[in-house]
């Protein structure tokens, strides 16, 4: 499936430091090994009223150092799965990063908008283009590049390495 | 506008003129570095369809984390390693006892100015002491570069830091690795390049340098760079295992924080239980009792550090209930150990010397504390449960800090041992 290129969703708005224990709780790591169940523990820790009342395409807002801590896969997997359409944050914890975008879940870095989005409020990002547009004004960030689209549409990165190797041996 | 260190090496790696921080890129690297974890990164190529790897000279595997094997799983893990380096003709194998994979990488030639080396270990901006570009990746990540040849990274900010004057008698590289670390802080770098500058690290040996960018993984950082000179030309002679081009950052360079140091006021320092920026000046913590003493790692497992170590304990003991480990970080340092005598000396007093690896460090084998116990070590990392029982505690310190405090068996500065 492609992934789309526009979005438009409603914000969930966090702070800073939210570390991958409490977006998919450690007590659950062994225990919930379906993507699609992992979505009923998303936030669990943060925000009970998440995992329960998320629709598809909502956007998540957070501060700085978002997924730090836990390597932890299942964080960006639960995420991903609860239909979240895109992250934005000041900056994320570098392995929860990578994480999200091998899952095919938009991680962006723009922490000029973070200041100014407000929780609840609709707002669109042009992933191609590298914009974004909320009521405070737009903002612009850099565009993913055509990799991390190949990434986006073969549905992460293991798909897309096997679909390579495919290609590459017609 | 001028680019810093990582910003060149991720440009030429992606076929780029120029590259800027935020941007993503897809690189291939030079060096594709695994360890023990390599069966199962093969299991995942496999499960990604892949058959050959793309380039068997690009993989690096140096069997380190439970070496030689402690148990029969651990022996399984082994054998299916050295079953796909022998199938998929891979000659950069290293197995059982020649090292921990980072240092081996350094002595081996394959860590190289200018170079991109990606590693599925957290500790791989290790590469930095050669003026290389070591970044830690995942295991699936790892998998797609074997069956692809390149990975996408996104390119990082720079954070400079310069250290001016030079250490003081009896202070170490890992001294000034922990004062950065305590008051720059766990996030201190957090995705970020670490650029090493100043006389405080010019003046400082290959060895002592190699600390500094092993440790800025526990600032977050995503690689760190000490700038090439003649050290480090000197030290590749006869060792590096192809031509090599260093990269240095432009002077206009954009960085996004610069922080100044000054050596000449450092003092010897030691992380607290348990996190690495949980650092406190030694003359604080002295007296502090404990249980074993481990000299070794990556980070301070070098020939200086053996023979630091060995100058203390000599004519000494080892404190009685007290266990003093040592594990030099590769066979070409145990050897050298060996014949300058240092070994000998450590035997005399008491201590346990084991076979080049990780051994305790990540709490697999040879040396791990019981419940309760207290640990002094020259590893880089302290966390709750590290050395495998999160019922203990760990302290971080410098060689001559962890041996003179197994003699005592408390904390202490060697200056404090009496004769
Ligand atoms: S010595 Fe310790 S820190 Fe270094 S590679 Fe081995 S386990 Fe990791």
């Amino acid at each position: 499936m492609k992934e789309k290129s526009i979005l438009r969703g409603r914000v969930w708005k966090y702070g800073d430091d939210v570390n991958t224990d409490v977006i998919f709780p450690g007590k659950y790591t062994y225990t919930v090994n379906e993507p699609s169940e992992m979505a009923q523990y998303a936030l669990e820790d943060l925000d009970p009223r998440f995992a329960k009342e998320v629709k598809p395409d909502d956007i998540i807002v957070a501060g700085k150092n978002w997924g730090c801590g836990s390597s932890r896969e299942q964080a960006a997997i639960c995420l991903k799965e609860s239909g979240v359409g895109a992250i934005i944050a000041k900056s994320f914890g570098r392995i929860h990063y990578r994480n999200c975008l091998n899952a095919a879940l938009p991680a962006l870095i723009c922490p000029e908008a973070v200041d100014v989005i407000e929780d609840k409020e609709i707002i669109e990002i042009d992933l191609k283009r590298g914009e974004l547009r909320c009521a405070a004004g737009s903002f612009s960030f850099p565009p993913l590049p055509e990799i991390v689209w190949e990434i986006f549409d073969a549905g992460g990165l293991i798909p897309y390495t096997r679909k390579r190797l495919e290609s590459s041996r017609d | 506008m001028g680019q810093t260190f990582v910003e060149k090496v991720l440009a030429k790696k992606a076929g780029l003129d120029r590259a800027g921080p935020g941007q993503i890129v897809e690189v291939a690297p030079d060096v594709a570095l695994s360890h023990d974890n390599a069966a199962s990164i093969y299991s995942t190529f496999q499960k990604m369809g892949g058959k050959r790897v793309v380039d068997p000279k690009m993989i690096v595997i140096i069997l380190d984390h439970a070496t030689p094997a402690p148990t029969t799983k651990h022996a399984e893990n082994h054998r299916i390693v050295r079953e796909l380096v022998k199938e998929q003709s891979i000659d950069h194998f290293y197995d059982v006892g020649r090292g921990v994979c980072h240092q081996v990488l350094v002595e081996e030639g394959l860590a190289l100015p200018g170079e991109l080396v990606l590693g599925s270990d957290s500790h791989t901006p290790h590469a930095g002491v050669m003026g290389g570009c070591g970044v830690g990746i995942g295991r699936g990540e790892m998998a797609s570069i074997w069956a692809l040849g390149t990975l996408w990274l996104r390119v990082p900010e720079t954070l400079k830091i310069t250290v001016n004057g030079c250490l003081p008698k009896g202070v170490t590289s890992k001294d000034l690795a922990l004062k950065l670390i305590g008051d720059l802080g766990a996030d201190g770098a957090l995705y970020m390049s670490v650029e090493l500058h100043g006389e405080g690290i010019e003046t400082l040996t290959i060895s002592e340098r190699a600390v500094l960018p092993n440790m800025m993984a526990e600032m977050g950082a995503k690689c760190s760079y000490i700038p090439p000179d003649q050290k480090t030309f000197d030290y590749l002679k006869g060792r590096a295992k192809r031509a090599y081009k260093p990269v240095y950052p432009d002077p206009d360079a954009e960085y996004i924080r610069i922080a100044e140091f000054d050596a000449s006021s450092m003092e010897p320092m030691v992380a607290c239980p348990h996190t690495v920026d949980h650092v406190r000046p030694l003359s604080e913590v002295a007296g502090t009792p404990i249980n074993q003493a481990f000299l070794g790692t990556c980070t301070n497992g070098r020939l200086e550090d053996l023979k630091a170590a060995a100058q203390v304990i000599k004519g000494r003991q080892v404190a009685k209930g007290i266990r003093f480990i040592v594990i030099p970080a590769s066979s070409e340092i145990y050897l050298k150990a060996l014949q300058a005598g240092y070994i000998q000396a450590f035997i005399e007093a008491g201590a346990v010397v084991e076979s080049p690896g990780c051994g305790p460090c990540m709490g697999n084998h040879m040396g791990v504390p019981a419940i309760g116990e207290v640990s002094i070590s020259t590893a880089n990392r302290n966390f709750k449960g590290r050395m495998g029982t999160k019922e203990s505690e760990i302290y971080l310190a410098n060689p001559v800090v962890v041996a003179a405090s197994a003699v005592a068996g408390e904390i202490i500065h060697p200056k404090d041992l009496g004769s």
